[in-house]
């Protein structure tokens, strides 16, 4: 169990604001971007970062964060990359949840026992992996076990109550929410069964929901107040920085943060 | 919970669809009741006595099974050695075993009140094979198809176009088969409710291996009766080639239990295994998960998927079924590489001497049988599956020989 973890959304219920996680992809724009990027969304008011391992075969993702993963692999993004820069992160004083997204394989491929001793070492809080669904997942839970790494599960609106019950017995530091049937990627508006079906996963477990998929907008942020615990917005965070001078990167996250930040209380 | 296929109890989690360790269903949550779903509909369907016979109508009448299993005097005469018979699905309606498939898919699609058909294709086969399928039971069709397989495959993107389905250019990745299939379950995330993605191959996750593996064992049970009845005798060998590796586990299930029997399946070499640029994971993979299974996948140290090499689109693939990998570690298959150059001999062998363009996939596994057959006794017999016609590869074949059509 990772205490960052829980002490941050411990942080938010009783201040009764939202969380914010925010997402950075390994090696995009830039092989080493993490190191300035990720300070600038916390300083902006994220509280926890999603750091995305770049895969071949995103089969989950939408266009944005495919393309940020290609690119980020043609600059020599790796796992041992993204174990680096989670290790430097922690030695500029990054004192905030920082979470790996990655696809099965390249976990599996490093060895279970190592990635998790590895990422336990580099200071990695949790793990969220979207090929991987409980019935697959019992080898890692079983190599994260004593490292302190949240094995982290993700919901989606089709999700029966049988499924959500052993999701539930499961999950650990927060449950990942999946806002609609789809892939990851901005959209104009969040689908309006939300309350109904967040209330329904809210039956089965009393961990943080956190809600991602599509949230890109301060609206979006503000609508989640007082039906989910948490916003992840990913994709919105590449679409701002895509195209703009690497100089002026930094501030621009910044400032979409604060943005997202008053939205969010 | 307990449901007919797959147990997700709160203390140990089942695995579903294992090939000893293969197989599973590693896919985004969002995919899983589906996956169950789709499970207990094919099951119902196999019991299902209404269900088969439709199926079975329509591989006779529509596709015109049985397909014959043909001595090929002229090839076991040029190899010299044991006899080659060929099991002739190129002769089935569009031209390969794909519609095998494709037709008990497009089945159960309608069965399950699932009128939106998404599909991937490499070479265009089993594109076209589902387009017919749809074209044929009335329902919508949108096929996903590398950009790189649409320019050399051009005359199956216009055949699905013509038998109705819309046919998507994906550009991402490496522009191939493997890119189509990530762009399909894209798309059957997006759309899960209403739509029914028609695999091609004894891959993804669990239960299209069996279902497919299910669907195609109709080429080895009519193999292995005509094997019986026209030699009074089982084959000594039966070769196939592996892409994904639909046509090989279709022809090879029906005599696992035959020890006498081997199983050779013929991956593709590309320009060679010492060259790393081929489509052979199994003889030069090593276990991996992509599209919703572990098995043998061509991969980098860092597990990052590689690009693959043939010749042949259809053989174009870094992964493979999860039961060959199984097949392959228990021995009971074994598995080998033709490279490009052996595979065009294969196919000017099978032209030349017997009068049969076959596909470009297909020559793989007449390259390999030549050259095998050579080694064995005239007492013995080979059965290869001529697993699909070679109109679609023409020109493929002139440019590297060379010839402007």
């Amino acid at each position: 169990m990772s205490s960052r973890i829980a002490e941050t959304f411990a942080k938010r219920r009783a201040a009764g604001t939202l969380a914010l996680i925010g997402w950075q992809t390994i090696g995009y724009p830039t092989l080493d971007a993490a190191r300035t990027l990720v300070p600038s969304l916390i300083d902006g008011g994220f509280d926890l970062i999603e750091l995305g391992v770049p895969f071949s075969d995103p089969q989950a993702d939408g266009t944005t964060i495919q393309r940020a993963s290609f690119e980020a692999l043609r600059q020599g993004a790796t796992t041992g990359v993204a174990l680096e820069t989670v290790h430097s992160l922690r030695a500029a004083g990054v004192v905030a949840p920082l979470v790996f997204m990655s696809y099965y394989n390249p976990i599996l491929s490093r060895g279970l026992d190592r990635f998790a001793a590895e990422s336990a070492a580099a200071g990695v809080d949790g793990l969220i992996v979207p090929d991987l669904p409980p019935e697959e997942s019992g080898d890692l839970s079983r190599a994260l076990e004593g490292h302190g790494i949240d094995l982290i599960f993700l919901v989606a609106p089709t999700t029966p109550d049988e499924r959500l019950a052993a999701v539930a017995a499961r999950a650990r530091g927060f449950v990942y929410c999946v806002s609609l049937a789809g892939v990851t990627g901005a959209r104009s508006s969040l689908p309006e069964y939300l309350p109904e079906y967040l209330a329904r996963v809210r039956r089965f477990t009393d961990l943080p929901l956190a809600v991602g998929f599509g949230v890109s907008r301060p609206e979006h942020v503000a609508s989640l107040r007082g039906v989910a615990d948490a916003a992840i917005v990913a994709s919105a965070i590449i679409d701002r920085i895509d195209g703009v001078d690497a100089a002026r990167q930094p501030e621009i996250l910044r400032a979409f943060a604060s943005e997202l930040r008053k939205a969010a209380g | 919970m307990t449901t007919s296929t797959t147990t997700l109890s709160n203390d140990v989690p089942a695995r579903p669809g294992r090939f000893g360790p293969y197989g599973g269903q590693f896919v985004p949550e969002t995919l899983m009741p589906a996956l169950k779903e789709l499970a207990e509909a094919n099951a119902a369907a196999a019991d299902d006595a209404e269900f088969q016979a439709t199926f079975d109508a329509l591989a006779r009448d529509f596709v015109g099974r049985p397909t014959p299993l043909y001595f090929a005097s002229s090839l076991t005469a040029r190899a010299g050695g044991a006899a080659i018979w060929l099991k002739r699905e190129d002769l089935a309606h569009t031209g390969a075993h794909k519609i095998n498939n494709a037709l008990g898919q497009g089945l159960l699609a309608r069965h399950m009140g699932k009128r939106r058909i998404i599909a991937e294709t490499g070479a265009g086969q089993h594109g076209v094979a589902t387009a017919t399928v749809c074209a044929k039971l009335g329902l919508e069709c949108i096929v996903y198809m590398g950009e790189d397989d649409i320019q050399r495959q051009s005359p199956n993107v216009f055949r699905m176009k013509l038998l109705g389905a819309e046919v998507r250019s994906v550009r991402s990745g490496s522009r191939t088969l493997k890119d189509a299939i990530n762009e399909a379950i894209r798309d059957w995330v997006t759309n899960v409710a209403a739509t029914f993605y028609v695999i091609g191959s004894v891959v993804g996750p669990h239960p299209y291996p069996t279902m497919v593996r299910d669907f195609q064992s109709v080429i080895g049970r009519e193999a292995r009766a005509q094997s019986l009845a026209q030699c009074g005798r089982l084959p000594d060998a039966v070769i196939a080639c592996v892409g994904g590796g639909s046509n090989a586990m279709g022809i090879f299930h029906p005599f696992r239990k035959d020890e006498s029997v081997r199983l050779i399946g013929v991956e593709a070499g590309g320009d060679g295994l010492a060259s790393g640029r081929h489509a052979a994971p199994l003889s030069a993979g090593r276990p991996g998960v992509l599209h919703g299974a572990l098995s043998y996948l061509m991969q980098d140290g860092d597990g990052q998927v590689i690009e693959t090499h043939s010749i042949s689109a259809g053989l174009d693939y870094p992964g493979v079924g999860p039961e060959h990998a199984w097949l392959k570690d228990t021995g009971r298959a074994t598995y080998v590489a033709v490279d490009d150059a052996t595979a065009l001999k294969g196919f000017e062998l099978a032209c030349r001497n017997e009068g049969i363009i076959p596909a470009l996939e297909t020559a793989h596994a007449i390259a390999y049988a030549a050259e095998y057959a050579a080694t064995r006794p005239p007492s013995e017999m080979i059965i290869v599956n001529c697993s699909g016609r070679g109109d679609k590869d023409l020109a493929t074949v002139a440019s590297r020989l060379g010839v402007t059509l």
